[in-house]
């Protein structure tokens, strides 16, 4: 019981400084997820340093070779797929769209929800009501049924993947947004502010949103794996960013063909999705449980 | 509670209609349903022809109230691919979806509030660990993949349970699984926060002072109001696992309305996929009206507050 206390005291103390970092590198689940994520992040900065390969070179003389552990050469340690291409080079390329799909499509719905919800719960009133009943309409669009009908009907590009994605997912930003503005623009610094004679841009610049800041983060991480599975979904299904990319979602479509004897060519790029949807989850709560404990 | 149903579904009617005017013009302004219907082999006056036979070179608002006009009486136009009504596709199509819809909600209810509960009596214990991980894993599985590699598992490497079909109840185990799986994190999280919540509260320590028995506290006081924010969440999944159903579907070829929709999508049917969007836009809504009036009536602070 005494050790509980103890550990609740120094967790209502400041939301940042010393206290933060210590926490931080306290937390397990943080510390794996963030070494996970600097990992894929490294693969995809520096893929075309850790394969001589180019994921689009086709050998059919070489095709679905196995892995390494299955009897294969470490000429093709991941094997190759049904068109000869080496298996390990398309996985390292795959990150980069992995990534860039998540943080792009993060940042469009960032930014419309966070603006959104920020003026919603810093004005309130008839703003207020009106974004409340946007949030309610998006809510009751099926996300991943709406993003791909308008995918296939425009044809799967990066960019339209990325812009679907962003102009669909930003409904959690905005409900997260307004609470917790509602939760610090009455509190005495925002009042200061204002008596000053502080404008509204400036209040919601310099006072708000970096009071918010923290669980902002905590959105715009899980949204950013919430894209990452859709483009995945999408291009799982055929109706997402087009072959040959090395998209992740797309290599298991093509390795769904092979499942009776192949499965590797399932399995592997599908791991590589798990882990790092799991890592950038567990950095998401980790950074929760660090800046309110209280909040789980 | 007249007053406040009243408000209630006025607010779910102007959603509905804000929410179909936006599906059915992203739908209008993503494809092109001329060339849909003539190819891509048509000439522009062949083209010219059939916007102005289906009043397509009209404005989008027109276009609109006539196409709400034919749904709420049921008519959702002609299916460009099988030339039947898409009302008779959907309709026949749906037994599919709602069966794996609802034994999805039901799996993912009985597995994550017994879970829950059980996790948050012993807070941090090798159990409350475990159900942590496996909601923590259930976040980041694509259900596609998890999909596939249970036909692997199941189907291949030991052949028990059918891969593909839905003839009889073993066909549905797996999709079942995977549907009910994505929604267990967040029913699981929320029955475990709220359990806490509500076991450290005044009102059960009162009721354990007066010599109540453990299992009538915690059935009889806690979890009942524990579990009033878990039944809107349940709601809100079931609507989400409706529409998810096109992934389950596709993976395990069940031709429910998901896989309808995968179809139609392919084949650029856009009178489908616009009537799609708007029935499970429908179910949503619905489906969230249903439990604000269940939680309304759980809970009287909703009502009057």
């Amino acid at each position: 019981m005494t050790v509980q206390v103890a550990n609740a005291a120094p967790a209502t103390a400041a939301k940042s400084g010393p206290g933060f970092w210590r926490r931080a590198w306290r937390h397990r689940g943080l510390m794996i997820g963030l070494t996970i994520v600097a990992v894929v992040v490294a693969i995809a900065i520096l893929a075309p340093f850790l394969t001589g390969k180019d994921p689009y070179y086709q050998d059919l003389l070489k095709r679905l070779k196995p892995p390494v552990w299955g009897g294969g050469s470490w000429d093709n340690p991941l094997g190759t797929d049904n068109l000869g291409r080496d298996y390990l080079t398309r996985l390292l390329y795959g990150s980069r769209i992995s990534l860039l799909i998540g943080i792009a499509a993060a940042l469009v719905a960032g930014l419309i929800g966070t603006v959104l919800g920020i003026t919603a719960g810093y004005f309130g009133g008839r703003i207020d009501l009106a974004v409340t009943f946007l949030i309610s309409v998006r809510l009751s669009m099926p996300v991943v049924l709406a993003a791909l009908a308008v995918v296939s009907l425009i044809g799967g590009s990066l960019v339209v993947v990325i812009a679907v994605i962003g102009f669909l997912n930003w409904d959690r930003f905005a409900v997260v947004m307004r609470s917790a503005t509602l939760q610090v623009r009455d509190l005495d610094y925002v009042t200061a502010a204002r008596s000053v004679g502080c404008s509204n841009t400036r209040i919601l610049l310099t006072e708000i949103l970096p009071n918010i800041a923290s669980q902002l983060i905590v959105v715009a991480t899980l949204e950013m794996a919430h894209a990452i599975l859709l483009e995945a979904a999408l291009s799982f299904l055929g109706l997402g960013v087009k072959p040959p990319l090395p998209s992740w979602g797309l290599m298991v479509a093509e390795g769904k063909n092979h499942l009776l004897f192949e499965p590797w060519l399932v399995a592997i790029p599908g791991s590589a999705l798990f882990l790092l949807l799991l890592a950038i989850n567990l950095v998401g709560d980790g950074v929760r449980d660090v800046t309110a404990p209280d909040g789980r | 509670m007249g007053g406040y149903l009243a408000k209630r579904a006025l607010l779910a009617l102007a959603v509905a209609v804000t929410v179909s005017l936006v599906n059915f013009t992203m739908v209008l302004l993503s494809g092109d349903i001329a060339v849909s219907i003539a190819g891509p082999t048509a000439t522009y006056e062949q083209l010219e022809r059939i916007r102005r036979d289906l009043g397509l070179d009209q404005p989008i608002v027109v276009q609109y109230l006539r196409w709400l006009g034919n749904a709420v009486r049921g008519d959702f136009g002609d299916s460009l691919f099988y030339r039947t009504p898409v009302a008779d596709l959907i309709l026949e199509r749906l037994p599919v979806t709602l069966t794996l819809g609802i034994s999805a909600i039901v799996f993912t209810i009985l597995v994550a509030i017994p879970l829950g509960v059980v996790a948050a009596l012993r807070p941090n214990s090798w159990i409350d660990r475990a159900a942590l991980s496996l909601a923590v894993a259930g976040q980041a599985m694509p259900s596609f993949w998890f999909g596939l590699m249970l036909i692997v598992l199941f189907s291949v490497m030991f052949p028990i349970l059918p891969p593909s079909g839905a003839e009889s109840w073993e066909y549905f185990i797996m999709p079942t699984v995977v549907l009910g799986y994505s929604a267990m994190p967040a029913v699981m999280r929320l029955t475990r926060s709220g359990m806490i919540e509500v076991l450290t509260s005044d009102y059960i320590r009162t009721a354990y002072a007066k010599g109540l028995r453990h299992f009538k506290v915690l059935f009889k006081h806690a979890l009942r109001n524990a579990v009033i924010p878990v039944v809107s969440l349940a709601a809100v999944q079931f609507g989400y696992m409706l529409a998810g159903s096109i992934i389950v579907e596709s993976i395990f070829a069940l031709h429910g309305t998901g896989f309808l929709a995968w179809e139609a999508m392919k084949t650029a049917d856009l009178p489908v996929v616009q009537a799609i969007l708007f029935v499970f836009s429908l179910f949503y809504i619905v489906l969230t009206f249903l439990s604000d009036m269940l939680n309304a009536w759980l809970d009287p602070r909703i009502r009057i507050g």
